[in-house]
């Protein structure tokens, strides 16, 4: 699809979100996971919420999930991206949620519920990012 | 987190209020706009800028507070604050004014916002990409979570929600387009209005473009407007001695969640409903000791119709997923159980950034509503994570 041409902006990244952006630009999906308790975050922190520990890993996701939310942006249109744009919100099996949009999809056969798995596209820059496409045929 | 303390009821009034016109190109900065309606606030005050001594406004607002000292001739300026969250955090400045006065931190407070959201450099509807990950402390994560993936706009962020929202409880299109239809009648009687002379019906919300489908239209937009809102506060004994009656503020109240963001919204757990603007419900009422029936007028944010419905629910006005019945039996009229937005909103009327609203709360409870509520005694203010409750009693 049009839509994996590499147009779109590149993330911007700062320290605090490094660790997602920069396993991203490798094909990788991560999240952080704290070295105290365990528990899995996004968007990154450098604190966990849960324990107030400052030591984190970070843990590969599967990059399967559940269409949690949607939405068909059809105007404003910016130049580097085909429109519409799907948006999605992503429930991810490990129970974390993360924005992206979906792709491969017709945009009248998109279902809250459906599931999905994450692929990667290259950014203007170069750096790959995680869009999602329905797991099963339509 | 039951019985909490809450600001001292009514122990700060807003006294003066004033506004430029409302237009598509103001044609001069914002900090002009800022001077020209915080000078007719303080006229309307019958105070001068020397008694001022405490000035409080938006994250985001591009007024420099030095210049503005300068321009409109504050003399000591002893409490200065702004209120992150973008328009969710409008009604804050209420909060911060009223706590300074009742602390006697500050005695004359100005509250403002000035903007050029039409002809100014950046729209919020405009398709941008961000070069910095930083927001102006607007409170949203968006220019970093959302816009490599095309999800450029406000409209587009609160849009997850809102098709969420629509999933949970069966809410089409055309229950956020019959709240519209309400807030454009009114904009047609409201000379300062986007909207004035310019009713629409409800064929004309759903033949009107998606801006993102299946849940804003065009008409369920807000307009981006050129202008400045500005608010007197201080305290209710002084209020006494000026030449309005006073608009007491009976409570103002933040309620931030756990993860909870504005308009990029996207980490609570459940998205169908606005949990933020439940706690903020809880706040001004169970906390604060207001009861909804004692509401007489309802000010709701409404930068895109969805959030009003949301926000009726997540105030208690009516139950979760029950908004869209609320606004067919008629609620929102004038004749309804709870005049709402009867200015025209944010969509009706223009949008800055949410203080028009309280603009239009106070003229209600002076009498001098266009779209007068009879009686108007206490109105609510929300913008689902800032508001406030100000009355006559």
């Amino acid at each position: 699809m049009a839509a994996d041409a590499p147009t779109r902006p590149s993330p911007t990244v700062t320290d605090d979100s490094a660790v997602f952006w920069d396993a991203a630009a490798e094909g990788r999906l991560v999240a952080q996971r704290c070295a105290g308790c365990g528990k899995l975050r996004h968007p990154p922190r450098p604190m966990c919420p849960a324990c107030s520990s400052l030591e984190v890993e970070v843990a590969e996701l599967s990059g399967q999930g559940a269409l949690y939310s949607f939405a068909i942006l059809h105007h404003p249109q910016h130049p580097a991206f085909e429109y519409p744009v799907i948006a999605a919100l992503v429930d991810l099996e490990e129970g974390i949620r993360l924005l992206s949009s979906l792709t491969d999809v017709p945009k009248d056969d998109v279902r809250i519920g459906m599931p999905v798995y994450a692929h990667f596209v290259p950014t203007a820059d170069g750096p790959l990012i995680p869009l999602f496409r329905p797991s099963e045929d339509l | 987190m039951t019985g909490r303390r809450t600001l001292a009821r009514g122990a700060a009034s807003i006294v003066g209020a004033g506004c430029t016109e409302f237009s598509r190109r103001a044609g001069r900065t914002e900090l002009q706009l800022a001077c020209e309606s915080i000078t007719a606030a303080l006229d309307d005050a019958g105070l001068a800028a020397a008694d001022v001594d405490g000035i409080v406004s938006y994250t985001v607002d591009p007024v420099e507070e030095t210049e503005l000292v300068r321009s409109v001739g504050f003399e000591e300026i002893n409490f200065s604050a702004r209120i992150p969250y973008g328009g969710g955090g409008s009604v804050g400045v209420l909060q911060h004014a009223a706590a300074a006065v009742a602390s006697g931190t500050a005695e004359v407070v100005v509250a403002y916002r000035a903007i050029r959201a039409r002809s100014g450099a950046t729209r919020f509807g405009s398709a941008k990409t961000a070069p910095s990950p930083t927001s102006g402390h607007s409170g949203t994560t968006a220019m970093q979570w959302c816009m490599p993936f095309g999800v450029l706009t406000p409209a587009s962020w609160m849009a997850l929600n809102s098709v969420r929202y629509m999933h949970e409880f069966g809410v089409e299109s055309a229950d956020f387009g019959r709240a519209v239809v309400q807030l454009r009648e009114y904009a047609a009687t409201n000379p300062a209005a986007w909207g004035f002379q310019n009713p629409i019906t409800l064929d004309e919300h759903q033949e009107s473009r998606w801006i993102v489908e299946p849940c804003i239209h065009l008409l369920d937009c807000c307009q981006e407007t050129d202008g400045s809102v500005a608010l007197v506060i201080t305290g209710s004994q002084r209020a006494a001695d000026l030449p309005h009656t006073p608009v007491r503020i009976g409570t103002a109240s933040t309620a931030g969640l756990f993860e909870q963001e504005i308009a990029s919204d996207h980490y609570r757990p459940d998205l169908s409903v606005m949990d933020g603007t439940v706690a903020l419900g809880r706040r001004l009422f169970e906390d604060a000791g207001f009861s909804r029936d004692d509401i007489d007028v309802a000010l709701i944010y409404d930068a895109f119709s969805p959030i009003l419905l949301m926000q009726l629910e997540g105030l208690g006005f009516c139950g979760f997923g029950e908004a869209k019945d609320f606004i067919a039996d008629g609620s929102l009229a004038l004749d309804g159980s709870l005049p709402t937005n009867t200015n025209g909103g944010l969509i009706g009327e223009g949008y800055i950034h949410g203080l028009n609203l309280v603009l239009e709360a106070v003229r209600q409870l002076r009498g001098t509503a266009v779209n007068q509520v009879a009686d108007a005694r206490t109105a609510v203010i929300s913008a689902s994570r800032t508001g406030a409750i100000l009355t006559l009693d």
